[in-house]
């Protein structure tokens, strides 16, 4: 048993702790934002998960929760907020407005948070059912687990290439093992995950 | 109201720079400090930026730059047809969904000539399911308020007694939030079996909830001393901006359009209007807690008078006709057709139709060129016009005052950014 | 339903003021010629007879292809004598200008930022003129009928190294 062994162990139990203790920031601009207290409620909980404590600073986040529509005027910010939080960070697009801009097509509003951001799990709805998120959670710590967040996907090409950000989006498997084939590969994109531009984000700035 | 409420004379503070014998304290100098808070802030209600410049802990000046949830509700509703334009007027006061509704629907129907048709069943029905939101949007304002300034058991309770609310609106609608339910003319299904015994039983048990939140708030220390003489608006303020709703009435303004200009059918219905003294955060607080109790007196008197009937009107220019006909007759299909593809074609004039909403009088200015499409689609949002005092109210009160002053203000983004 | 403050308004001024009275749905309105935009205003504010103390609404109607382009439309309520009226102020596109309704009602401040945000239209003596629900880098105004409803304007560069 060699030195990967190991590694692989602790890899796997850094990222069993990383998923059940998500520090969220809930960036909360629309209606959205209604469902999202209702998820943190005491009916649908999300203490439960390990996600309960919003930390309102993002230097002190992990989860970047993108709830409700972005309009053009939101962007610049949302990018900083994004940029100020330390990596391993995940993003979740709550909604269909900061997934891909939902029922608004206009001059005002972006057509998704993954414009400025590149985002894990996307959550369709308008508003999503606070057992929508709950799915979407559990699908984040799935990927979380796996170490197939974005940013994880990143951190690890970085260490191999030794400092480079380049990462194929194919080293990102979609989830197949709940399809009737079992996981037989990567077939098409199943459920929340999606990550976009991934290499964009390194070249920017 | 209870007067026993009201703190003591020598306990209220008065706004602005106090002057320092007050505080025993020598006056330091300080410098004017540019400070940015948002468009991302636990406290700010919506997404709103407030550039501030601070010297200390006062607030010499504050901008504040609204407009970070600009969805353009009045674009886009002049590409979608008039029945189109409800699921964009649920995003208004996305806590209050219902009540938008109704004065969007309000005011169609006060541009067609056709609102002495609209069935009573349906008017009965539009009072209800729009004291429910009416609730609800209290009941998040205050406990998003109280979760700011550190209380967060209100919250909670709060949110338990929306959720059950939010379930039944489910059962109407199908939707918790966004509920579209509403259509010109009447409303889109009939309530469902049971509702008036499901919504007695949430509504006691809600009153339960309301007694805990006031026991927890009422006489709390660090609450009161929070709120009280924070803030103050004055009623000529009020006239000046415009401001109504439960800020404008915390002021003295005895201004509600069920009252004043009756809609629908809150003529029947024997309800006081909370009307505040001094214009604080405080009052704006009780203000609101006894209209959610006023609130739920209209839906008990609501709830015993609703009649049987038609829930909406049986006219097939402007109703879907039924699915049944929809399917097996070519007229219904032709009928149904034209009113999805054109829209339902409303004579050509403009009107001014108003509403008492969670946050004031929320108008629909609405200009009509004669097609199944609206020229003009505008709203008159109600915390846009308190949103607009902020620069001058938050002149001279500490910074963490910002907190509970904006917060009582019920800025809701999707209304005042429209 | 307030018809004496159309009477009021008609006894006050005359037709070198005022364009034309009406009612229509219940609601009464008054066009204003441009230059007494303000007199008007502040009759209305001030005459015991209409009283419209509380400023309701300002924004603007894109007519397109009538003259004058532009109505700015302006809301008033009386709180103490339950009446309301409508006033239209029509106003060219080569000059697109007004009065500003700042001195009579402190309230139209943030409504005629946004009537100049979202149609262009400017108003003299306004002391803070700028933009309010669009970002101050945003090129032209949105809702007139001729800015198209889905070009956009993004702040935050989607592309490295372009200006997309």
């Amino acid at each position: 048993m060699g030195l990967d062994f190991y590694t692989g162990k602790l890899a796997d139990a850094v990222n069993w702790a990383r998923k059940f203790s998500l520090f969220s920031y809930p960036f909360v601009t629309a209606c959205c934002g209604m469902e999202y207290m209702s998820v943190a409620a005491p009916k649908y909980d999300i203490a439960r998960f390990g996600a309960e404590f919003p930390r309102f600073s993002p230097r002190q986040a992990d989860l970047l929760i993108i709830v409700g529509t972005i309009t053009e005027r939101q962007g610049p910010a949302l990018r900083r907020i994004y940029d100020q939080m330390c990596e391993p960070k995940w993003v979740i697009a709550f909604g269909v407005c900061a997934s891909t801009g939902g029922f608004y097509q206009n001059y005002s509003t972006m057509p998704g948070a993954d414009q400025v951001v590149p985002v894990d799990v996307y959550i369709p709805g308008c508003p999503p059912r606070p057992e929508q998120v709950l799915d979407a959670l559990i699908l984040l710590q799935e990927r979380i687990q796996r170490g197939e967040g974005h940013s994880q996907v990143m951190l690890k090409a970085e260490q191999k290439n030794g400092g480079g950000y380049d990462v194929p989006t194919t080293a990102i498997r979609p989830r197949t093992s709940h399809l009737p084939g079992g996981d037989k590969g990567g077939g098409g994109n199943v459920g929340g995950g999606n990550v976009g531009n991934v290499g964009n984000v390194g070249k920017e700035g | 109201m209870d007067n026993t409420l009201a703190p003591p004379a020598s306990r209220r503070v008065v706004v602005g720079i106090q002057e320092p014998q007050d505080f025993d304290a020598p006056e330091l100098p300080t410098e004017p400090l540019p400070l940015n808070m948002g468009p991302s802030h636990p406290a700010m209600h919506g997404t709103v930026r407030m550039v501030l410049e601070v010297e200390g802990e006062k607030i010499s000046s504050a901008d504040v730059q609204i407009g970070y949830l600009h969805r353009c509700f009045e674009k886009e509703s002049e590409f979608a047809t008039w029945t189109q334009v409800f699921p964009y007027t649920d995003r208004l006061n996305y806590v209050s969904p219902m009540l938008n509704n109704v004065g969007y629907a309000m005011a169609v129907e006060k541009l067609m000539g056709i609102t002495s048709l609209i069935p009573e069943r349906a008017q009965y029905i539009r009072v209800i399911v729009g004291e429910i939101s009416r609730i609800t949007d209290h009941m998040t304002c205050l406990g998003a308020s109280a979760m700011e300034l550190g209380a967060f058991t209100p919250f909670l309770y709060m949110l338990k007694a929306r959720e059950w609310l939010f379930e039944l609106l489910e059962e109407v609608c199908g939707a918790r939030l966004t509920v579209s339910y509403l259509r010109i003319g009447g409303c889109a299904w009939d309530l469902p079996v049971g509702f008036a015994d499901k919504l007695r039983n949430i509504l006691d048990r809600t009153k339960g909830v309301l007694d805990d939140v006031s026991k927890l708030l009422d006489r709390n220390r660090i609450f009161r001393d929070r709120l009280d003489g924070i803030g103050i608006i004055t009623q000529a303020d009020c006239l000046q901006y415009g401001i109504t709703g439960p800020v404008g009435r915390s002021t003295g303004l005895a201004y509600d359009v069920r009252k004043d200009a009756p809609y629908l059918v809150y003529d029947r219905f024997d309800f006081d209007v909370p009307v505040g003294s001094v214009g604080d955060n405080f009052d704006r607080y009780a203000v609101r807690v006894e209209e959610i109790k006023q609130s739920m007196r209209i839906l008990e008197q609501a709830l015993e008078q609703l009649p049987a009937g038609e829930f909406m009107l049986n006219d097939p220019r402007i109703a879907l006709p039924p699915k049944s006909e929809t399917y097996n007759s070519i007229e219904a299909m032709i009928a149904h057709f034209k009113l999805i593809m054109d829209g339902i074609h409303v004579p050509a004039g403009e009107v001014y139709s108003y509403s008492e909403a969670g946050n004031g009088e929320l108008g629909f200015y609405l200009v009509s060129d004669g097609t199944g499409r609206p020229w003009k689609c505008r709203v008159r949002p109600p915390c846009f016009a308190a949103v607009a005092i902020l620069p001058e109210l938050l002149k001279g009160i500490f910074l963490a005052d910002i907190v509970p002053t904006f917060g009582l203000m019920n800025m809701i983004g999707g209304e005042c950014d429209r | 339903m307030s018809q004496n403050v159309l009477d009021r308004v008609k006894a006050q001024f005359t037709a070198g003021e005022l364009v034309e009275t009406g009612a229509q749905h219940g609601d009464e309105w008054v066009r204003v010629r441009r230059d007494s935009w303000v007199a008007v205003a502040t009759f209305l504010r001030d005459d015991p007879a209409t009283k419209m103390e509380m400023f309701i609404d300002l924004t603007v109607v894109d007519r397109f292809s009538t003259e004058p382009r532009f109505d700015v439309v302006v809301h008033l309520y009386s709180v103490s004598l339950k009446q309301r009226v409508r006033l239209y102020g029509g106003v060219t596109e080569d000059d697109p200008t007004l009065e500003t309704l700042v001195g009579v009602w402190a309230g139209a401040n943030w409504f005629e930022r946004e009537a100049y945000d979202l149609y262009g239209v400017r108003f003299k003596g306004h002391p803070d003129l700028r933009r309010i629900l669009m970002y101050p880098e945003f090129v032209g105004h949105p809702l007139r009928k001729d800015y198209p409803k889905e070009k956009r304007q993004p702040l935050v560069r989607r592309q490295p190294n372009s200006v997309d």
